[in-house]
């Protein structure tokens, strides 16, 4: 049955539905939210595997053929991330129910998460150009309601700044879209491809390469566009900031891979060249920020534009290893960044600051926190054993064989950054003596935040030590981005 | 026409860009309105006005204006509506909250600065 591919955008969208109702009632809306997360979940598996078995999955909505109705494409990428985003959606929402707080919980913060899935879920899943900004818009305005549920000072402050952004970069990609559809007259991601191979990707297409390269840089945040996420981030409680870092730049990363693998492959000198400097200018922003600050959420936030520009580098060489590179890190990346948000978040609960410099000695009272801390920060740092290494490797390998030896050895460098940076982390909050601890702890919150982020960590490391289970998944998604015609072939020709 | 359509836009875009960078949010919001009209605009001139008539079947009528973009235009209407409507609401929030409209003060934050 086809129709398959649709579940894990229906489901979240129907589970959000009904959460709108009943929204006084924490038994129901918890319960409910978990059903629908687990349900998804076992689609999202099932998805996973017939992708794997089939070839991608095309559904072209109401029986138009290809080009002329709204296709929906699953293929292992879209499968994989889909897969991902549920799966840490759910560790989230679990987190949540001991640190988001019963208002929130009781003025609509649960239909929010479920539709901040169904955009998600779309928008990896679509294969229509103008429909991937209709999913945009719908993870964008859930969102922008999670960003200001609560309606605190600072709230309030930078959600107006975010959604400003957001709305700027919508409009952007509007135009965009306009300007694409005056030159190849079809909205179809495949049937565009096609399109731009015939004519041969003359000036004005790469004129709308880089348009693009904007709106997705606003969105996943690259090296000029990044300014508005730092504070953005660090106004929302932890759960909401956890889903937002691990989710919503992702988007914009894997918008970028799919229309430079996609669409504009005709003229990688330039392109891919300026791809290649904005994702080294990134980490070294990310870097800096990283590095600059003392306060904890700041320096992880730091770390996600970091992780953007190395993906971005393995996206930009173009060639297999890298590919499989970005892909593998990606979705480390997702979940890796989802567990180290929790991870702070519980320190921030105990110890009732951000600041780095007033925290000390947890590593007394909480080793097991301090030693899953530590596993996650070497698994950022990528650390041989754990997540981040295979994804690194292959990137740099990636490189070295596309001939940027320089850019390759400063990637590895940047590690070494992120891992002093998350390091200091541990080092001020998990060492030395006795700092600042908060009053009110209370045991069973503290459980409810630390199972789920044992459980993401834990995850993370059979990512890790599992690579080979997961790598012929990665490999089928790699093969995916470096022959776009598998791609146009199971759209247009209706490939399985 | 065609040409001429496109120095509207060009001018909504400037208007849009210069409302945008001043300090009063409402004005900010009128420019994100004036934005979003230059990018329908945008969108029905990228394509084309050929045609004569309106995309509805009739007997008799054989040349049709583009019918997408016009179905894109409605659906970038209504999703900038609520955007705008959110935003309005929100600017009004945060009036009643931080006491002021000029962005040059909604900087900082509690701990720092």
């Amino acid at each position: 049955m086809n129709n398959f591919l649709l579940l894990p955008i229906i489901i979240p969208f129907f589970f959000a539905m009904i959460l709108m109702f009943g929204q006084k009632n924490l038994k129901y809306q918890r319960i409910t939210t978990i059903l629908g997360l687990i349900i998804s979940i076992i689609c999202a598996f099932a998805l996973l595997f017939n992708v794997k078995e089939n070839g991608p999955q095309t559904l072209t909505l109401g029986s138009w053929p290809a080009p002329f109705g709204i296709t929906m494409v699953s293929d292992m990428l879209s499968a994989l991330l889909v897969l991902t985003t549920l799966v840490i959606a759910f560790f989230i929402v679990w987190y949540g129910f001991g640190s988001i707080g019963k208002e929130r919980e009781r003025f609509f913060y649960y239909p929010g998460v479920m539709f901040i899935l169904t955009g998600v879920n779309g928008a990896f899943t679509t294969g229509d150009i103008f429909n991937m900004f209709v999913f945009f818009e719908v993870l964008l305005m859930a969102s922008y309601l999670l960003i200001v549920l609560g309606g605190e000072k600072s709230q309030l402050r930078e959600s107006i700044k975010y959604i400003l952004v957001n709305v700027i970069s919508s409009a952007l990609f509007v135009i965009t879209v306009a300007y694409l559809y005056s030159v190849v007259g079809t909205l179809n991601m495949a049937d565009i491809s096609v399109k731009i191979a015939e004519i041969n990707q003359p000036g004005i297409v790469t004129v709308i390469a880089v348009l693009f390269l904007l709106v997705f840089g606003m969105k996943a945040a690259i090296f000029p566009l990044y300014f508005w996420l730092p504070n953005a981030y660090a106004a929302p409680p932890i759960p909401v900031l956890a889903l937002f870092g691990a989710l919503l730049t992702k988007v914009g990363v894997y918008a970028i891979m799919r229309t430079y693998t996609l669409f504009f492959t005709h003229d990688l000198a330039f392109t891919h060249e300026l791809l290649l400097v904005l994702a080294i200018l990134t980490i070294i922003a990310g870097s800096i920020g990283a590095l600059a600050h003392f306060d904890v959420k700041q320096i992880i936030i730091y770390n996600i534009v970091i992780a953007v520009g190395v993906i971005l580098f393995g996206v930009a060489q173009m060639n297999e290893a890298a590919l499989e590179g970005a892909v593998f890190y990606l979705v480390h990346d997702m979940i890796i960044k989802a567990a180290l948000f929790m991870l702070i978040g519980i320190v921030i609960y105990i110890t009732g600051t951000t600041n780095l410099r007033q925290m000390g000695g947890l590593m007394k009272n909480y080793p097991a926190l301090g030693w899953f801390y530590l596993i996650a920060a070497l698994g950022l740092a990528g650390v041989p054993p754990l997540s981040g290494f295979i994804g690194k490797l292959l990137i740099i390998q990636g490189g070295f064989e596309a001939g940027n030896t320089w850019s390759s050895i400063f990637i590895l460098a940047s590690s070494l950054v992120v891992l002093l940076s998350v390091i200091r982390i541990f080092i001020y909050a998990f060492w030395g003596e006795q700092g600042q601890v908060s009053n009110n702890i209370n045991k069973t919150t503290y459980n409810i935040m630390f199972y789920p982020t044992v459980l993401l960590v834990f995850i993370s490391i059979l990512y890790g030590v599992g690579t080979e289970f997961v790598v012929p998944f990665i490999d089928d998604a790699a093969k995916l981005l470096s022959d776009p015609s598998i791609y146009t072939d199971a759209v247009l020709k209706g490939g399985n | 026409m065609e040409i001429i359509m496109a120095f509207v836009c060009g001018f909504l875009f400037m208007a849009a860009i210069y409302l945008i960078l001043s300090r009063s949010l409402l004005r900010i919001i009128i420019g994100t309105g004036l934005l979003s009209h230059g990018a329908h605009l945008l969108i029905i001139t990228m394509g084309g006005f050929g045609g004569n008539n309106p995309p509805v079947l009739a007997d008799g009528v054989t040349e049709y204006v583009d019918p997408l973009p016009q179905a894109l235009i409605l659906t970038a209407i209504v999703i900038s509506f609520g955007v705008t409507a959110f935003f309005l609401v929100l600017a009004y929030r945060s009036y009643q909250e931080l006491k002021t409209d000029d962005m040059t003060q909604m900087k900082g934050s509690e701990d720092h600065e």
